[in-house]
């Protein structure tokens, strides 16, 4: 079974239609389509961020929003971990207590990813003690994921991750994407215009054009 | 010292109710402040618009409509007479009710700017790592606040030091009871002989104000050092 399934409709009070039927086939996904096709509101959605109008959104076998039985879970409640395009890494709190910000008691949910594993593989410990403003584009992106990792997610969203890097920093973290996706098993959906890493790293593309999937693998079927 | 002990008290009633004033109205003005920063709803600029009446209504108005409330026959001093046993109208706690009513816009104000300069995305990036939307406030939203809301609560707690025109007409005038520190210039100006006395409130109010504001001032530092 699909780890993300999506049948969605969603407009805006500016006409703006966002309509989606489609399921991942792979664990790595690209969504890819101009700027204004609707690709980081499609990220909102699945999130929970944004409410579609109608529709219904599986992640992991789990329904987590069906209009029909007026069911949608916050953003709380989807275990979806994400990584937005300005990282919003929590100003007041340094790198140690950002990491630590959404990660879970163990009671709750089992831990699977621990805080010296994350630290190790993302090379961030010297950072641990400063605050997000002492920090460069790239440390910052490499906090960020790291943080969206220990909440212990289900799967992964990004938007944007390279947007704000260099060629250097770029390679970098899409080779600790890569691990971090192997190492964990954990699904990945990324928008990216980046067209080299998502060759390097998608293993599928979704591809948007005012609101619509002109390219993608086979819709939902029930 | 060379205040006289009635005028240490109203000095004392002051402070205290200016500590009262804030104490009540910053859980009020707390999720009021985030609710207009943060969202839009339908009767929105009718509550901004009730909250912000004190700021241009004379206060003697706003004191008169209290009194009429308050009063043993008035609906809600009835209440609180027969229902708790409180009396409102000539006591202290009549004069912490007008602080609060004309301080409150103010506080809701500062509160909601400092609420509007915090990035709403930060809230969403909490709630997507799985914190629910109450502990976000304390946990993101407050800290990144707080810089504002200490500002309001101080601009809140100077607005009660000064109330004079509700104050008079819900707490009176009594010395040792209800007089603060305003009232007690008055008193003392009306009083032949008694620009000393009126001379040293003015100071001593000055001074109040300045340590207000020199208390807000290290607040305000200590937040951007931590």
């Amino acid at each position: 079974m699909s780890w993300l399934q999506v049948d969605v409709s969603l407009r805006y009070p500016n006409g703006f239609e966002l309509k989606v039927n489609w399921s991942a086939t792979c664990d790595v996904v690209a969504v890819m389509g101009p700027s204004g096709s609707g690709k980081t509101t499609f990220l909102s959605l699945i999130a929970g961020f944004l409410r579609p109008q109608s529709g219904r959104i599986s992640v992991d076998g789990e329904v987590v929003f069906d209009s029909r039985l007026c069911l949608s879970h916050p953003p709380e409640r989807r275990r979806i971990g994400f990584v937005f395009q300005e990282y919003l890494l929590f100003p007041h709190l340094t790198v140690r207590q950002n990491l630590l910000y959404g990660s879970p008691q163990p009671t709750r949910i089992p831990r699977r990813i621990s805080l010296e594993r994350v630290v190790e593989m993302l090379q961030i410990e010297s950072l641990l003690a400063r605050h997000p403003a002492k920090l460069s584009g790239g440390e910052r992106q490499r906090v960020a994921l790291g943080r969206a990792l220990l909440s212990q997610p289900r799967a992964l969203l990004l938007d944007e991750p390279l947007a704000a890097l260099d060629d250097v920093l770029r390679d970098r973290i899409v080779r600790d994407l890569s691990r971090i996706q192997q190492e964990f098993a954990l699904p990945i959906l990324f928008v990216s215009h980046d067209e080299p890493m998502v060759h390097s790293f998608a293993q599928e593309v979704l591809r948007l054009q005012q609101g619509s999937v002109v390219v993608g693998t086979a819709p939902v079927t029930e | 010292m060379w205040l006289t002990p009635e005028e240490w008290s109203a000095v004392r009633l002051s402070v205290q109710v200016g500590c009262a004033a804030v104490a009540c109205g910053l859980p009020c003005a707390l999720p009021l402040g985030y609710l207009l920063a943060r969202r839009n709803f339908p009767g929105k600029w009718l509550l901004e618009l009730f909250l912000d009446l004190p700021l241009v209504l004379p206060p003697v108005v706003t004191g008169y409509i209290l009194l009429r409330l308050c009063s043993p026959r008035g609906w809600l001093g009835e209440l609180l007479q027969h229902g708790f046993g409180w009396q409102i109208v000539f006591h202290w706690t009549g004069a912490v009710l007008a602080a609060v009513v004309v301080s409150f816009p103010l506080m809701v104000r500062a509160l909601r700017i400092a609420f509007a300069g915090v990035d709403p995305r930060l809230e969403l990036a909490s709630r997507s790592l799985g914190v629910s939307p109450w502990m976000t406030f304390w946990r993101v939203t407050f800290p990144l606040a707080q810089r504002g809301v200490w500002a309001g609560c101080v601009l809140a707690f100077a607005r009660s030091l000064g109330e004079f025109g509700a104050t008079i007409l819900v707490a009176a005038n009594i010395p040792g009871e209800t007089r603060t520190l305003p009232l007690a210039i008055y008193s003392a100006a009306q009083r032949p002989g008694g620009d000393t006395a009126a001379w040293r409130l003015v100071i001593l109010s000055i001074l109040l104000a300045a340590v207000a504001l020199w208390i807000s001032g290290r607040l305000e530092r200590r937040v951007v050092a931590s």
